[in-house]
């Protein structure tokens, strides 16, 4: 793999670009592999690349039954933040976090992380102390988190109306100072690069349609719409697909898939400095570096694998939107679109072993997945490499429904986060 | 947004009016204070995330206030059917509906709709 560098652009500059190679190639499966993953998305794709930089465990494949990176990495709203209450989510939102800051040197590509601050809104007196409860355990554990009066949101983001006659008056917001944004398709590419650069297999429209187990109950292998590819360990890390595929080798997940919404503006000139969310009237927004405006909705209600969302729910978010800033009340919406998240009861992710030898699983992550994208893969490598969970992901098992161990994130902060 | 069939209203009605109410037919555990954890977790936590037919309660929250069930697509989102709550599970003859719906066109267009009306 050629390095990407400001020589790189030079000397193509000077051949008319003829030289830039392909960032990954699509190669016919083997016959067996040491690791399959199954969902080339950035969690999948950078286990792949963390088993083989960390692990020295290259002869891995990842497959995808559409294209890599076009589930919930392509779909997501690109929020980064570690914030959380609990030690365990903690934990592994600070791990990606400080890998995110060292993301695009690390990769030789630039995922576009950028620290702009995360701005939580808090509305009433209970987003006050919950807000401040978190920004107390965040400092105790030592993550930045800050406490803002209504005037000083206002000087961070010029646009957002803290008058007290407002429909949602503000009382104060919490900013997360490293959180911010990444771009979501350059960290699937830029793994998959440097995944494939080590030697790790990513085929794409290849859907596993089977788990084929030995005498033991151990794995043997993915059946696939390319045949059968055998593997040592299988890790499944399929999003909102991932009751689906663990289904296939008889493992029941705590799982209920939902679709979640986005949509993106008219491109506009600079005016949104960083990531807005608010909670309690369900909207978040940011400004990407093309000038969109970038916007969440919530979840819709119901069971569904369809990609596609109520109308009524962007329309919700877009009422809080204009409510918060009356200034894009005349903004064009240009794109919308859905993605299913894969939630769990308490809205922490499952990574861990499984009843099934050789059987690793990454889910859950829900409406917030693509934070944790290189903490997540990290971790998952290591997991699949040992056997056993790295401490920082130790209380993220599927057997915490079992023990009653869970992490009540759900509870923590109110809504689907 | 979806459109619901109340068995009770005898009415098609916006989804604005239900709540979801999780899956159906789960059967609660006579001894639960016997149970294993297993058991429990599996009872508690543990349901079927069906991608295809699934069935599942709604409450018509915003109307009769009812809870009834439903047999419902979850790749196309489509009802199959509703019924009252506490009859058995109704057999949908899946694939007949299932081709059904793929005749029909699934994108509502303006000539579909509007067009009749005018």
């Amino acid at each position: 793999m050629r390095k990407y560098s400001v020589f790189a652009i030079a000397r193509e500059a000077l051949r008319a670009h003829k030289g830039w190679e392909a960032q990954w190639t699509s190669p016919e499966p083997r016959s067996s592999y040491d690791v399959v993953i199954v969902g080339a998305g950035g969690h999948g794709l950078g286990a792949a690349y963390y088993l083989a930089k960390e692990h020295g465990i290259t002869n891995i494949a990842v497959i995808e039954k559409g294209w890599l990176g076009g589930g919930n990495t392509g779909r997501n709203t690109t929020i980064i933040r570690s914030n959380y209450l609990y030690e365990e989510s903690m934990d592994i939102y600070e791990h990606s976090l400080k890998l995110w800051e060292g993301l695009s040197q690390d990769l030789n590509y630039n995922v576009m992380y950028s620290p702009r601050g995360v701005m939580m809104l808090s509305h009433n007196i209970h987003d006050q102390q919950s807000f401040k409860r978190h920004i107390n355990a965040n400092r105790l554990y030592g993550i930045d988190n800050e406490w803002l009066t209504p005037e000083q949101a206002k000087a961070f983001v010029p646009v957002l109306d803290i008058s007290k006659t407002a429909r949602y008056p503000i009382n104060g917001a919490a900013l997360q100072r490293r959180g911010g944004t990444a771009r979501h398709d350059a960290v699937a590419w830029g793994f998959a690069r440097a995944a494939a650069d080590r030697g790790v297999h990513i085929i794409q429209n290849c859907e596993v349609t089977g788990i084929r187990r030995g005498p033991g109950g151990e794995v043997q292998g993915v059946e696939t719409s390319k045949g059968f590819i055998g593997a040592k360990k299988i890790g499944v890390s399929a999003a909102g697909h991932s009751s689906v595929v663990m289904e296939m080798a008889g493992v029941r997940v705590p799982l209920a898939s939902n679709p979640l919404q986005a949509l993106v503006s008219e491109p506009m000139k600079p005016i949104f400095p960083c990531v807005v969310m608010s909670n309690t009237v369900h909207a978040y927004i940011s400004q990407s570096d093309k000038g969109e405006l970038v916007i969440g909705a919530g979840t819709d209600q119901y069971n569904s694998y369809s990609q596609t969302g109520g109308l009524q729910i962007i329309t919700h978010t877009l009422d809080a939107i204009c409510e918060l800033f009356p200034m894009f009340r005349r903004v064009k919406m240009m794109r919308q679109w859905g993605g299913i998240t894969d939630n769990t009861p308490d809205r922490s992710p499952i990574q861990g072993v499984t009843p099934v030898p050789g059987l690793f699983v990454n889910c859950g992550w829900g409406t917030g997945g693509f934070k944790a994208t290189p903490g997540s893969a990290n971790l998952f490598a290591h997991l699949i490499a040992r056997g056993e969970p790295h401490k920082l992901a130790a209380g993220l098992t599927l057997d915490r429904f079992r023990t009653g161990r869970l992490i009540d994130e759900a509870a923590a902060a109110a809504v689907a986060h | 947004m979806l459109l619901i069939h109340c068995p009770y209203c005898e009415e098609d009605r916006s989804e604005l009016e239900f709540r979801w109410a999780g899956e159906a037919h789960v059967v609660r555990p006579e001894n639960i204070a016997a149970i294993s954890d297993e058991e429990f977790a599996e009872f508690f936590f543990l349901r079927n995330n069906e991608k295809g037919l699934t069935y599942e309660r709604w409450r018509h929250i915003h109307g009769c206030g009812r809870f009834f069930n439903a047999a419902r697509d979850t790749v196309s989102d489509r009802f199959l059917m509703t019924y009252k709550a506490g009859l058995p599970k109704q057999p949908v003859p899946v694939a007949e509906k299932f081709a059904a719906i793929a005749e029909e066109k699934s994108v509502e267009t303006w000539e579909q709709t509007e067009g009749d009306a005018r």
